[in-house]
């Protein structure tokens, strides 16, 4: 096992390494020039400002020599300064994390709160109504556009009915709450503000069920085909024949041989849910990591984005490889 | 597709085969219904479209849906039915360029890796493991913005992330179709490779590949519509679903702006899915509504 691991995280250290310079070379051969996107039209029309410029963020080193830089930085924890922000892109990647992280977690345990009840019942009465109700609930979800649901929701439940707040991670005129990890929820319950936590749930609602729409979808759909599939199998006959309740044997036995799909597809669903923000962010005026990715891409800020693929990059390996973990863990095949 | 025409035994339809028949391949005749729909629309937009896409009269701006407005108008008082139909155009147009030309980079890349095996195959599915590993949108995001808005742009910066999946899914299917017998055969009879792999291995690989484009086809529009949507598809006055919903995504009041581009998205891409879900039951019978 432990060989196994080594492995494994050999190979996901080559990866992030290639993936550093992949992105690197991506961001910086494509055509368009942060000199336009910073400096204004006048400026930009001033040969010496524009050398100044260059020479200040070192873009007019070769590229190898900017690589070599960055790679330096790297080690050192250092991912260079945005040129857009004018900080340092880790300290900005941090600041705007721990929003990400709890819109992202909430919407995750909503899809596994209701995706794996649905897709079990909808395997269990098979083409019977919950069976078509998770069909259509499961295709509507990764059918719609995010962008489009997040605003068909603000309308509907902000806008029309005033049930829920509108955009933002808590109350205009309320405060973020002190804490040590920048997640509201976490946060506001550390220091006793029940009030903060309230706003700061309420305002989680619209949002993580818009992100979470299509893996909700995934996760029926893969729980309901996985179920399928075992409870066609021999020992779950067996356990019927033996006498055992209906519900038992699901629960008991079908389930669990079940879910070893379902990891692997849920922490990949995870993975995306972070990354995958971004819309649903941007509608949301959601401070995360989403928001911060689309206006670095909209300002050519290249080490920012080179910043956050990459940060991204290594978390999806990372999840990659604590699935692949897992499921070596769930199934002793997989070890050797 | 001959659906009907699969059934090994006639029998007499009977009223129950029917309804079986109907709870299979139904949704797959909605969803084909639905897609022929809107590439007619897209095909006949300028002929059907009640007015111009791009004609600004600021008198009527942001009117409700009316008899002469079927879905109201936007902010500068251009008919959003009129828009959406042209709209359809663009969205079409772009989904099938990316999953197209993606399709075919990737299975050329994944049957040449499996046909070469060693360290071709090694290398080339390193790379896409390379490319995998990036989350797609960011990196469509990113390219994109570098590239400069435009819809041309925005399909390249797709195709970048797009290809990896046929590449891999196409691999798979040329390592089976290479152990089989028949291009054994092939190879006795002295075929060269590259005839072998067009036009032996290559046909056989054909069906789940055209599962995964029809899948795909939505997916690659809900993309497009989704850079679309923040600023890099289309320049201003062009008529795209994600740009009109991102024109209207502050007016809540005056929802029709923002929803029907939305619903008319919706649509297209359920259509696909339908479609792809119905081609997968016909091809592989025995993985039936899984």
């Amino acid at each position: 096992m432990s060989r196994y691991i080594a492995k494994r995280l050999l190979a996901a250290a080559v990866m992030a390494i290639l993936a550093s310079a992949v992105i690197f070379l991506i961001a910086n051969l494509v055509p368009g020039d942060p000199v336009l996107a910073q400096l204004g039209d006048i400026a930009a029309s001033d040969p010496a400002t524009v050398a100044r410029w260059r020479a200040k963020w070192g873009l007019d080193l070769p590229l190898w020599e900017r690589y070599g830089i960055f790679l330096g930085g790297l080690v050192q924890g250092d991912l260079g300064m945005s040129i857009a922000t004018r900080r340092p892109v880790l300290d900005d990647i941090i600041q705007y994390a721990p929003a990400t992280l709890e819109l992202a977690t909430v919407a995750f345990l909503l899809s596994l709160a209701i995706g794996i009840p649905l897709g079990i019942a909808a395997a269990v009465w098979r083409d019977g109504w919950v069976d078509s109700l998770a069909r259509g609930l499961s295709l509507l979800g990764v059918s719609a556009p995010t962008f489009w649901l997040a605003f068909i929701m603000l309308a509907i439940f902000y806008g029309g009915l005033e049930w829920a707040p509108g955009p933002g991670r808590l109350d205009p005129i309320a405060f973020p709450p002190e804490g040590p990890t920048g997640l509201f929820l976490f946060d506001s319950l550390w220091a006793g503000d029940w009030e903060t936590f309230t706003d700061a749930a309420a305002h989680l609602v619209l949002p993580s069920i818009v992100l979470a729409a299509a893996t909700i979808g995934l996760i029926t759909r893969t729980t309901r085909a996985a179920m399928l599939d075992s409870l066609q199998q021999d020992y779950v006959r067996v356990s019927r024949a033996k006498g055992l309740r209906g519900w038992t044997v699901v629960m008991r036995h079908a389930l669990p041989n079940a879910l070893v799909p379902v990891v692997t597809l849920g922490g990949l669903a995870y993975a995306n849910l972070l990354a995958g923000a971004v819309m649903t962010e941007t509608v949301f005026a959601w401070p995360g990591l989403g928001r911060y990715t689309f206006r670095s891409a909209a300002a050519l800020d290249f080490p920012a984005i080179v910043g956050i693929t990459l940060v991204v990059s290594i978390t999806y390996l990372l999840v990659n490889l604590v699935v692949d973990m897992s499921y070596a863990i769930l199934d002793p095949r997989v070890r050797r | 597709m001959s659906a009907t025409t699969a059934t090994p035994v006639v029998l007499p339809p009977t009223r129950s085969r029917l309804r079986r028949r109907w709870k299979r391949y139904g949704p797959a005749w909605i969803g084909g219904a639905i897609v022929l729909a809107w590439i007619l629309v897209a095909i006949l937009a300028p002929w059907i479209a009640p007015y111009k896409p791009d004609a600004v009269d600021v008198t009527i701006r942001l009117q409700p849906p009316s008899w002469a407005h079927w879905m109201g108008t936007d902010t500068l008082g251009r008919d959003v039915f009129s828009r959406l139909l042209h709209g359809a155009r663009l969205s079409l147009l772009a989904g099938f360029s990316v999953v197209l030309l993606g399709a075919a980079l990737g299975t050329a890349i994944g049957i040449i890796a499996a046909w070469a095996r060693g360290w071709w195959d090694e290398g080339l599915m390193r790379f896409t493991d390379l490319v995998l590993c990036f989350p797609p949108i960011i990196l469509a995001l990113a390219i994109a913005a570098a590239l400069g808005i435009g819809p041309v742009n925005t399909i390249l910066a797709m195709l970048v992330v797009w290809w990896p999946k046929f590449a891999r899914l196409a691999r798979a299917l040329a390592l089976v179709q290479r152990s089989q017998e028949y291009v054994e055969a092939a190879t006795v009879l002295g075929l060269k490779p590259r005839r072998i792999l067009v036009r032996h291995i290559l046909p056989n690989t054909l069906g789940p590949l055209a599962v995964l484009v029809t899948l795909d086809l939505g997916n690659a529009i809900l993309t497009f519509a989704g850079l679309s949507f923040l600023g890099l598809g289309v320049v201003p006055p062009i008529a795209e679903w994600g740009s009109m919903v991102a024109e209207g995504r502050e007016l809540i009041e005056q929802w029709w702006v923002a929803a029907f581009p939305g619903l008319a998205i919706l649509t297209v891409v359920v259509g696909f899915n339908f479609c792809g879900d119905g081609l997968r039951d016909w091809l592989d019978p025995k993985g039936r509504s899984r």
